[in-house]
């Protein structure tokens, strides 16, 4: 759909001031960035701060703790599955290494423990690459431009993004092993954009002091996935993948470790047990919980499941109160609700503009920050643009982008956006965009150190399902950092657990059962909750009215 | 048996005005009704279909959605992503969510960038009888014919060039007469360009260097160990590299860069 009339009305306005911020943007002036303490003020109109949002725990490691009562719901939900039914006797499959989740983390985890000689089974809800980690598109942070830029700028800037809550041991971790992460893909074959002489470009993100982001076109994660996912390929007797098969429970062992997973496969509708030296834990965010009604950027499975399952285990949480909205997903069209508009464009000197065509924020404020800004000026200072639907934004000022670089720039830095909103009848090289907030990452997670091990031996966390290493608010690029860097050490991890630490044991989900009684006892109304959610429920609800003879557990038939 | 779904949200019929108009659409050949702004993915859950197979991110680049679809006066066939086409009145859809292909194993480092790697990996490649069926079924609009016929003549940087924003969906694959594995020899291309052909990134190797030579220990010990209130000064009086410097800009205070 092309904008409407009253909306082109309204880009009339933003042409307006367009020259004069034009100007502005080439002499070097920018709109003032906030200190640390109008940062501050503003975060009370983030969605984090909204009391009413969240509510506490009531069962398990971290009872007490105040977090977003979409995620709250899960945590207070008994097993998908009734444990007795299952037979942990019959194993279905048998590995040295399971990895849960075939994203990022998941498919690095793999490459890494094949690469030491253990046999990897893969199991994952969608099919192997369907994952956050194939949507992003901005890029990779790492300090590789040595006469500007080192370690330690990317440890302060990834400090200050999260408010300086993170786990500093999981911070220096990360940027540390962030060159190495960037040598690796880069032997691997990724085609990561680069000068003539071969040096990688790389651009400003929210909250950066140097120019650190290496991209690969505008579909970066797409690039690291699709080029992983091959590499994992090349191994088909040592890395097996089972598709559309959500681990929907862990199993321990007498011994207090992992043990494996219980597995459900969505086509047969059977239960799957899978027993493994080591487990490692890489199910990606939560997005489709869709948390205080906010559109998402995530990709379909994106349910927090294995928060779920890890909690019942007894993994702690950490920074689950924290959930990013990332600042530009379109509002505009409809059909494109809540697609990521990447940051780049803010980073490539698109200005951010009310309905006035004003700037009324700087443009790369750290996320949370820049998000809470737009919520202000559309929510409470009534500056936002109307949408046809109903609903507010602001606008993103593209167009700029050609006018301060050369023409084409946007076409060449951004070719799947331009397709995109060509597809829909806008030319985001005349026109500017509208977005708004996007629920787009989850802060926190499940508590690792910096091998990714967990209080459970044998079960191995990493990526965007752990917590720690953004404290309470992630910078752009790395989190596909952070999914490589703990990947791959999570692999390595594991696979020297297999080898060297695994002691065989008795599989029990006595676990399973100790949490299903403690949220009985606790009185809290279960009203036939279950969880992990697996899927979303997308369906139409009328049809659900009339499907007399269908039982649903939780989302799934 | 009382298992209630979690709070079910954002379904896409609740978000949806009963007023808007409706269109029919044929899916595998059955008539539904949906409103017509539905993009074929929302439309399918419209319907009432549960999605399983056919949907992964939901945002045009995760190649599991493909789609065929025809209009009823019309011969062509023609191909979409389902979560990035809007329905049209009478269409006739079929999702295409998963097709086999023949993949390779290698090991990139040991290939030559050349067209009788290719070759060797996918001699089906051979086969291809240029009838231009693959271009006009991707949904990216990639020029695959071309992007084949670049590797058969070992032009492994074209190719990947050309290749690069295929999703792997399989589209072309599913079509081709001469069945060529198209995505497949994609992504071969690719790796081999950005391995052996594009010229390496020095920088990279460099900070490498330096994180092994342990050449940033003591900065980084010092930030570890300082209080909150000098990390926060420290932080709000960093240096920040203009929007608009150019690639070698370098900063005034340089204590803490290691140019070797
Ligand atoms: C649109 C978008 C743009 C982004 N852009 C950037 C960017 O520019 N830079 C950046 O650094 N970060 C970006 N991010 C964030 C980053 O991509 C993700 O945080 C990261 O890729 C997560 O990787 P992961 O491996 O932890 O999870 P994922 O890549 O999501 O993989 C998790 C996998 O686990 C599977 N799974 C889930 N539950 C189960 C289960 N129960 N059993 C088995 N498998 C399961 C999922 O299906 C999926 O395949 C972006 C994210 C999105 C959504
Ligand atoms: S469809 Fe097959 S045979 Fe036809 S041009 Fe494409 S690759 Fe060649
Ligand atoms: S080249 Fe083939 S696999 Fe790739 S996007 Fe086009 S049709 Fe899909
Ligand atoms: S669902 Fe990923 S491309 Fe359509």
């Amino acid at each position: 759909m092309p904008y409407t009339s009253e909306l082109k009305k309204l880009i009339k306005i933003v042409e307006k001031t367009r020259p004069e911020r034009v100007e502005r943007k080439k002499r070097g002036e920018e709109f003032p960035a906030m200190s640390l303490s109008e940062r501050e003020k503003i975060l009370k109109y983030h969605p984090d701060f909204k009391e009413e949002g969240r509510s506490e725990i009531k069962v398990g490691p971290n009872k007490g703790y105040r977090i977003a009562n979409e995620m709250v719901e899960l945590l207070h939900a008994k097993s998908r599955v009734n444990p007795d039914l299952i037979h942990l006797s019959r194993i279905d499959y048998e590995t040295d290494v399971l990895v849960i989740g075939g994203g990022g983390a998941g498919t690095a985890a793999a490459l890494m423990a094949q690469k030491t000689g253990v046999k990897v089974l893969i199991a994952t809800k969608l099919r192997h690459g369907d994952a956050n980690t194939m949507m992003a598109e901005g890029g990779i942070q790492a300090a590789t431009k040595n006469q500007k830029d080192s370690i330690y700028y990317h440890y302060l800037d990834a400090l200050g993004g999260g408010h300086f809550r993170n786990d500093p041991d999981l911070v220096e971790t990360l940027v540390t092993e962030a060159p190495k992460v960037m040598a690796w893909l880069e032997n691997l074959g990724a085609m990561f954009t680069k000068f003539e002489d071969g040096r990688m470009k790389s651009l400003h993100g929210g909250g950066t002091s140097r120019k650190r982001m290496h991209y690969a076109g505008d579909i970066t994660g797409a690039e690291i996935m699709r080029t992983i996912r091959d590499e994992a390929r090349n191994y088909p007797n040592d890395i097996k993948v089972l598709e559309f098969s959500p681990a929907v429970e862990l199993i321990l062992n007498d011994q207090g470790a992992c043990g494996g997973a219980v597995l459900y496969n969505l086509e047969t509708e059977e239960y799957i047990v899978v027993k493994a030296k080591a487990t490692v834990l890489a199910t990606g965010g939560s997005g489709r919980l869709h948390i205080q009604e906010f559109m998402t950027t995530n990709h379909y499975g994106a349910t927090g499941d294995g928060l779920i399952i890890a909690y019942r285990a007894g993994v702690p949480i950490k920074f689950l109160h924290t959930v990013q909205y990332h600042p530009t997903g379109a509002v505009f069209p409809e059909q494109a609700e809540g697609l990521l508009i990447t940051e780049k464009f803010r980073g490539a000197g698109a200005n951010v503009l009310n309905i006035d065509g004003e700037q009324f924020v700087y443009e790369r404020e750290p996320r949370d920050v820049e998000a809470a800004a737009f919520i202000r000026e559309c929510t409470v200072r009534g500056k936002g643009v109307p949408t046809p639907t109903g609903k507010f934004g602001v606008w993103l000022d593209s167009p700029m982008i050609d006018i301060l670089n050369e023409k084409g720039t946007v076409r060449r830095e951004f070719p799947g956006k331009w397709i995109l909103f060509h597809r829909y009848g806008i030319d985001i090289t005349q026109e500017p965009m509208l977005v708004y907030p996007t629920l787009h990452y989850q802060n926190g997670g499940l508590e690792i150190n910096r091998k990714g091990e967990t209080v459970v031996p044998g079960l191995i966390v990493g990526g965007e399902v752990s917590g720690g290493v953004h404290g309470e608010n992630r910078l752009m690029g790395n989190s596909l950092l952070d999914v490589m860097v703990y990947g791959r050490i999570a692999g390595e991890t594991a696979a020297a657990y297999a080898r060297k630490q695994f002691k065989d044991g008795k599989l029990t989900l006595n676990h399973v059962k100790r949490y299903n009684k403690a949220l009985q006892d606790s009185g809290i109304d279960l009203d036939g909750r279950v969880a992990p959610m697996i899927l979303p429920d997308y369906s139409n609800p009328d049809v659900r009215k009339k499907q007399l003879t269908t039982d649903y557990t939780g989302t799934l038939r | 048996m009382g298992n209630r779904a979690v709070k079910p949200k954002k379904t896409v019929s609740k978000s949806k005005d009963s007023s808007e108009k409706r269109v029919p659409i044929f899916i595998m050949g059955k008539k539904y009704e949906v409103p017509e702004s539905l993009t074929i993915q929302k439309a399918l859950e419209y319907a009432g279909f549960q999605l399983i197979r056919g949907c992964g991110c939901r945002g045009g680049i995760c190649g599991a959605c493909g789609t065929v679809y025809r209009f009823p006066d019309s011969y062509r066939i023609e191909v979409g992503l389902a979560c990035q086409t809007v329905v049209e009145p009478n269409m006739y859809i079929t999702q295409i969510p998963f097709f086999p292909a023949n993949k390779a194993t290698y090991d990139l480092e040991k290939l030559e960038p050349t067209g009788s790697t290719v070759m060797a990996l996918y001699p089906e490649i051979f086969k291809c009888v240029g009838c231009g069926t693959c271009t006009r079924s991707c949904p990216m609009d990639i020029d695959v014919m071309e992007y084949i016929s670049l590797a058969i003549r070992g032009d492994i940087a074209g190719a990947a060039e050309l290749s690069f924003d295929c999703v792997m969906c399989g589209l072309c694959t599913a079509r081709c007469p001469a069945e060529e594995a198209q995505y497949n020899v994609g992504i071969l291309t690719r790796r081999l360009y950005g391995r052996h052909i594009a010229p390496r990134a020095k920088h990279v190797a460099e900070s490498v260097e330096n994180i092994q030579k342990k050449r940033f220990d003591k900065g980084l010990k010092t930030l570890k160990s300082m209080n909150l209130e000098s990390l926060k000064r420290l932080y709000n009086d960093r240096e920040i590299e203009p929007d608009m410097a150019d690639e070698f800009w370098e900063p005034e205070d340089k204590k803490y860069i290691i140019v070797q």
